[in-house]
Parts: structure tokens; C-alpha cells; sequence
């Protein structure tokens, strides 16, 4: 069935609730309910989160905005956490000690800080290990829930309080890891990318692929952060629709090796796009700092080209 | 009837673990406990066992999978040792407060640095606050007997911890000794099946685990974990003595040896007790009142009873085989002194710390210490309570 945005929230209900904490504009709440409603309504889930935003906000004792089950440990150990969940379903099941119908998935949300950084070891690990799992990190690009340092996540030249824009050094001065293509390497059978864009399609489809894909699954999804990326609360939708006309962040997925490109913009736009109302990036846009931009915009049209190459190679 | 083998401790404590047969093992390899996820590896295997063995990519997400294993609704065990346990450390915190009676084998190793792989006590010391029950033994008999007994009482429903069974890094773990095993079918019906009251797997009652806990709650969660804690000692005690019903094989708190009418008396944990009682009978020939106290169970600790137990004595030693650098004295002679102290029971005490990096502990070093405290018998008086014993002389 063609996916309709409409009949996706009006049949299948919230499994994330209202009443959370997350900041208005935050992009992480509307993907994890999305991707939460991309489970089969009769299926029960496991969730586990890492210590960040969105595991602070949305389980505060004695509330919590869950309605699967949840469990967050600590920062660094989602994967591994949710390892342990999915091994004692695996092993439980095959003693007969839980019911025979009904299935339970099993979903870990982190943010790049406990994903690309602190977590990286545990999620490379769960996922070698091949637990029928997905990892999603919704990827703000900085430390947001410690107060906006930067991560391995946080693109160049973009003003963090760890990576200040000073008078001598301009921001952070290293451009960001490629998770995404890292998780690749794991050789596991569904790695996408994604942001909530054009109703959320690419995103609910990308879940369910993700979620009823036997094996280890991860979703890397944008999430923009007001706070840190110093924009209007209610311009995410036109943050995550303009970084993906700019090839900043390309919608694809890799499955069993074979990376396919969602969606090929018919004109790419310029970067500056994506980075003017961003108050992050503001100094790149003060007279002399040109360069700044025209080095942002070499790096994303290098890995826009990469990852064509890459569907090329990998099809053949 | 019991089975009559010989086994080493990391052995005794992998058969025990067979023998429960755990849903899930989730660990990773450490000198000196590296056989014990090895020999299970091999369960697993051979179909042996039911369990699913995680081969996590470190000591954190062995806890961290045991963690989430064990909130799912599934029995779940792990070893480990020294810097494993330190890696752990953050994780071990965390399955306590969450109420999840994980059960660990601890193969008792000096932690870094400088690297060393040999036993002394500083993983375990290293985690004497962290609120999980903390089982000492003193051979491969005792380990295995340890690990049977876990469960009940890290399950018990007035419980509800984590529990570690400790036991000498090389000293027991790879020497070879006689055991008594129990029939597979006895230890099955003795450790029963886990039935929590509230698992993730639940898809009748989703929950949610490990919250935000501040400024309203965190303050009460803890002092329920403080309560539970308080509750082991009885759940201790009486699985014990149904344990002793089954083997015929008995556990306290403590073991007193030749204390009763000991006017001198050392009190110490795991291998080391062997050595002393050895010393003890020696001395014993010789008309010298010596007896020993080994500390079983170290969480909770039995503070009441070491009291009373030591109370009549005329000089006590405590040995730590982990230094506290606090300059003040160990662990245990601290929780030994000040057990007293609360309980208005004063005998002069002096504190030996010793065996640190695998340093040999010889008897004649046990004779030593029996040594001074009859001379501290004699005056009363302790001019140093702090010591150490088996130090090299020019390194002093």
C-alpha cells in the first residue's frame, strides 16, 4: 500500500506520547514517533535509550512517554543494553517461556554523542554481533543535553561551546564522521539514512524496513536542534527540507551492501542555504570568510558525488 | 550423593553455572577468569545449556547486556576480574539500583596500575559501596557452593540485588582440588525458576526501567536499596541452612574457626583463611589460644555478629589483601574496628595489608602476625595498627 501520511497517524496511534520534555522545534520527537508508528500495531517493542535529550525528557520518574517498554542504562551502552534485551527474548523464546504468538521488537534511540562517540564501541558490537535489532541515532551534531559541545557529528566550522567560533579558530575545525558508511562496514543488512521530509515517507518507510528487516538495523536521522543550531522554532521542517535539497544530508539506504539514493534533488542548492539561517555558521557568512563556505560547499558536493559513485559501484 | 571430582575454581564455578542454566551469559575474557565464559562458551556449544551467550566486545556491555537481559525477564550471569570489573564499574551501579539480581563470578585480581594479573583484593574493594551482595570464598568447594546459593538470594523478593561470588585469582581459580558436586536435578530444584514480578518482555504490562530520577525520588530508591540490603542478611542465613540440608555442607556469615575460647584471632577472607588455619592448629599444638574469623559474606556486612564474635578476645588482626591509601588502614579492618566500636566491644586491633600483586602469603607470614598479637595481648597496647607484612625490606 502507498504510504499516506494521513492514514498512517489516523490509523495507527501514538506509541510516543504527548507530554514529553523535548524543546518545541527539537527534530527527534516527531522521528521517534514516527518511526515508533512504523510498528505493526499487534507487535510489542522493546526500547532502549542512551543517555541524552531525549531519554531525559521523555522518562522522568515516575512518568515516562513510552508506551513500549524502555529502558535506558547509561550513555555509552544502548546497543549493548538492548543486546542483553534481545538475547534473553531469543533465548526465552526458544525455551518456551514466553507466549508462542506475538513478537517483540527491539529499537535503541541515541543521539550522535552516544552513537558516533561514547556509545560508537557498543553499537559496533551489537551490531557485529548480529542481534535482530535496530539502532536509530537521531543526529544533532553536538553534545545538545550537556549544553552544545561538539561531537564527531558536528560539521566544520560550525560554533559549538567546545568549538567556539574564536578570533583565531573559527568553529570546529574538523569536518564530521560518516557513521552511516562505518555501520556499512558491519556488513549488516539495512543501513539507511533519513530525516522527516515530504510527510515523513522516506522516514516511515525507512523504519519499517529497518524494524522488519531480520537482523541488525541502523537508521541514521537528522534531528536539528533550535537551541544548538540557533534557529527559529518553527522552521525544522525547513531545515530538514533544505538540507536535503543541498545534499547535505542525502536520503539513501544500503541494503546488503547496495546503497540506493532515495531522492536526487532535480536542482541542488547552493549549501548556503542550509546554513544561513543557522545562527551556528553565522561567522562564515562575515566578509572574508568566504572561503568558509566555498570549503562547506567542496566537501558536501565531494561526498554527494562519493555516495553516487557508490550506488553506481555497488549495482553493477 | 553427592559427586566427589577434582576440579579448579574457574571450573567449579563454570559446572555451577551449567548446572543453573542460565537464559543468558553475556562476558568477556580477563586473566584470571577467562575459563569460566571459556568452559561455558563450550555448554553453549555442545547444547549443554539453553542459554544465549553474548561474546560482548567489552566488560561494560557484558554488564550492560546483563542488564538489559536481566530487565527483559531473564536470568543472567557473567565473570570477570580487576580492570574488567573497573570497566564494569559504571554498569554495576546501575544493576543494582535497578533492583536486577545479576549474578557475577569475581575471580579476585589486583587492579592497574602497574598491570598485574595476579590476585589481590582491589577489584573487589573497588566496589564494596556499589550495593551489591558480595559472597567470599575460600577454596573451589566454596565457590561452587557460593554460586549454587546465589540466586535464591539475589532473587529473594525482599532482595532483589546483584550479587558476586568472589574467589582468589590463581590461588583457587586454577589450582586443582577436590570437590563435592551436587546431581544436576538437585541443584535444579534447589535454585528454581525466576519468575519476576515486572519484565520488559511483559507485553501484558510494558515498563519502563532506568529513569531520571532526581530531587522527589532518587533519595528513596536508594534507601530501598539500603533496606534490601539489610533483608539479605536473613535470606543469607536461611538459604544457607536450607543449602546445608541439601549437602550438608554449612554457611554463615562467617566462619568461626577455633575461636570460641581464641584469646588471639586473625581475621581475614577467601585462600588466605587455608594458610591461617593451618597456622592455627599449628599454634594450637603449642598451647597458644589462636583461632580465626573468615568473612563470608562482606555485603552486607555482618556487623553485629563480627562484633560479638570477636568480642572476648585479647588482641585481633585484620588482613586486607587490598590496600585502601587512606592512609588509616583496609577495607575490612575498618568495618571490623568500627563494628566494634558501635557495638561498645573493645579489643585492641591492629591491621596487616599484605598479598597485594599476587605476593606469596606464607604461613610463617601468618605466624608473624599471630606473633605480635600475642605480644599485643600482653600489653594491651597497639603502637601501630596500620602494617604491612611480606614487603620487601628494601623497598620499605
Amino acid at each position: 500500500m502507498p504510504y499516506n501520511v494521513k492514514e498512517v497517524v489516523a490509523n495507527k496511534p501514538s506509541r510516543f506520547t504527548s507530554g514529553h520534555r523535548m524543546c518545541a522545534g527539537c527534530g527527534a520527537p516527531p522521528a521517534a514517533r514516527m518511526i515508533m508508528r512504523a510498528l505493526k500495531p499487534e507487535d510489542h517493542a522493546v526500547v532502549a535509550g542512551a543517555t541524552g535529550c531525549m531519554e531525559v525528557s521523555t522518562f522522568i520518574y515516575p512518568y515516562t512517554a513510552w508506551t513500549d517498554s524502555f529502558i535506558h542504562t547509561a550513555f555509552e551502552c544502548a546497543g549493548a543494553t538492548l543486546s542483553g534485551a534481545e538475547a534473553a527474548y531469543q533465548s526465552m523464546k526458544k525455551q518456551g517461556k514466553l507466549p508462542k504468538d506475538g513478537e517483540t521488537k527491539f529499537i535503541a534511540f541515541g543521539g550522535d554523542g552516544g552513537t558516533y562517540d561514547i556509545g560508537l564501541q557498543s553499537l559496533s558490537g551489537a551490531m557485529e554481533r548480529g542481534h535482530d535489532m535496530v539502532y536509530v541515532c537521531y543526529d544533532n551534531g553536538a553534545y545538545m543535553n550537556t549544553g552544545i559541545q561538539r561531537s564527531s557529528a558536528t560539521p566544520k566550522f560550525a560554533d559549538t561551546t567546545t568549538s567556539p567560533a574564536g578570533t583565531v579558530i573559527p568553529g570546529k575545525m574538523q569536518s564530521r564522521k560518516d557513521l552511516a558508511k562505518i555501520m556499512v562496514g558491519h556488513h549488516i543488512p539495512y543501513v539507511a539514512q533519513t530525516v522527516g521530509y515530504m510527510n515523513f515517507k522516506d522516514l516511515y518507510e525507512k523504519a519499517e524496513k529497518a524494524i522488519y528487516t531480520e537482523g541488525p538495523a541502523f537508521l541514521n536521522v537528522m534531528a536539528p536542534c533550535p537551541r544548538g543550531w540557533g534557529y527559529p522554532t518553527d522552521m525544522l521542517m525547513q531545515i530538514n527540507k533544505l538540507a536535503v535539497e543541498t545534499c547535505y544530508w542525502p536520503l539513501y539506504e544500503v541494503i546488503d551492501g547496495k546503497y540506493k539514493i532515495n531522492y536526487k534533488p532535480a536542482k541542488k542548492l547552493p549549501v548556503e542555504e542550509f546554513l544561513r539561517p543557522q545562527k551556528r555558521f553565522k561567522h562564515m557568512f562575515k566578509p572574508g570568510n568566504e572561503w568558509m563556505i566555498e570549503e562547506f560547499q567542496k566537501e558536501v558536493d565531494a561526498r554527494w558525488q562519493e555516495l553516487l559513485d557508490l550506488e553506481e559501484i555497488t549495482n553493477k | 550423593m553427592s559427586i566427589r571430582e577434582r576440579l579448579s575454581g574457574n571450573e567449579a564455578a563454570a559446572i555451577a553455572m551449567k548446572q543453573i542454566n542460565p537464559d543468558v551469559v553475556a562476558a568477556f575474557p580477563i586473566t584470571p577468569s577467562t575459563e569460566i565464559p571459556q568452559y561455558f562458551s563450550t555448554f553453549v556449544a555442545n547444547g549443554t545449556v539453553d542459554t544465549e551467550f553474548v561474546a560482548v566486545e567489552s566488560e561494560h556491555s557484558a554488564m550492560s547486556a546483563c542488564i538489559g537481559a536481566q530487565a527483559a525477564g531473564a536470568r543472567a550471569m557473567t565473570a570477570t576480574s580487576a580492570n574488567g570489573l573497573s570497566l564494569m564499574w559504571e554498569m554495576i551501579y546501575i544493576a543494582s539500583s535497578l533492583r536486577l539480581p545479576i549474578v557475577l563470578s569475581l575471580v579476585n585480581r589486583a587492579v592497574s596500575g602497574p598491570l598485574n594479573i595476579h590476585n589481590d583484593h582491589s577489584d573487589a574493594m573497588g566496589v564494596r559501596d556499589a550495593g551489591w551482595i558480595m559472597l567470599f570464598s575460600e577454596n573451589n568447594q566454596e565457590a561452587y557452593d557460593n554460586t549454587l546459593m546465589a540466586h535464591r538470594i539475589a532473587e529473594h523478593k525482599d532482595v532483589m540485588l546483584p550479587l558476586m561470588i568472589c574467589q582468589d585469582g590463581f590461588i583457587t581459580s586454577h589450582s586443582i582440588e577436590n570437590i563435592e558436586l551436587e546431581e544436576d536435578e538437585k541443584v535444579k530444584e534447589f535454585v528454581g525458576k525466576y519468575q519476576p514480578e515486572h519484565y520488559l518482555l511483559n507485553r501484558e504490562e510494558p515498563i519502563a526501567v532506568g529513569p531520571l530520577d532526581l530531587q522527589a525520588y532518587l533519595f528513596e530508591h536508594k534507601a530501598q536499596q539500603a533496606e534490601a540490603m539489610k533483608n539479605a542478611k536473613k535470606v543469607i542465613l536461611e538459604v544457607s541452612e536450607e543449602f546445608e540440608k541439601m549437602t550438608g555442607r554449612k554457611y554463615g556469615l562467617f566462619e568461626e574457626y577455633k575461636l570460641d575460647d581464641a584469646e588471639i584471632a586473625i581475621v581475614c577472607m577467601n585462600s588466605t583463611a587455608g594458610t591461617t588455619k593451618y597456622v592455627v592448629d599449628k599454634l594450637r599444638e603449642q598451647g597458644i589460644k589462636a583461632g580465626l574469623l573468615k568473612v563470608r559474606v562482606y555485603r552486607p556486612f555482618p556487623v553485629d555478629e563480627i562484633a560479638d564474635a570477636l568480642s572476648h578476645l585479647k588482641a585481633v588482626a585484620i588482613l586486607d589483601k587490598a590496600d585502601s591509601l587512606n592512609a588509616a588502614g583496609g577495607a575490612l579492618f575498618e568495618d571490623v574496628t568500627s563494628a566494634m566500636y558501635v557495638k561498645e566491644k573493645y579489643v585492641p586491633a591492629v591491621n596487616y595489608v599484605y598479598g597485594i600483586g599476587g605476593r606469596d602469603t606464607k604461613a610463617d607470614d601468618i605466624e608473624g602476625v599471630y606473633n605480635d598479637l600475642s605480644e599485643i595481648a600482653k600489653t594491651g597496647k597497639v603502637e601501630n595498627p596500620y602494617r604491612y607484612f611480606g614487603l620487601r625490606k628494601e623497598a620499605k
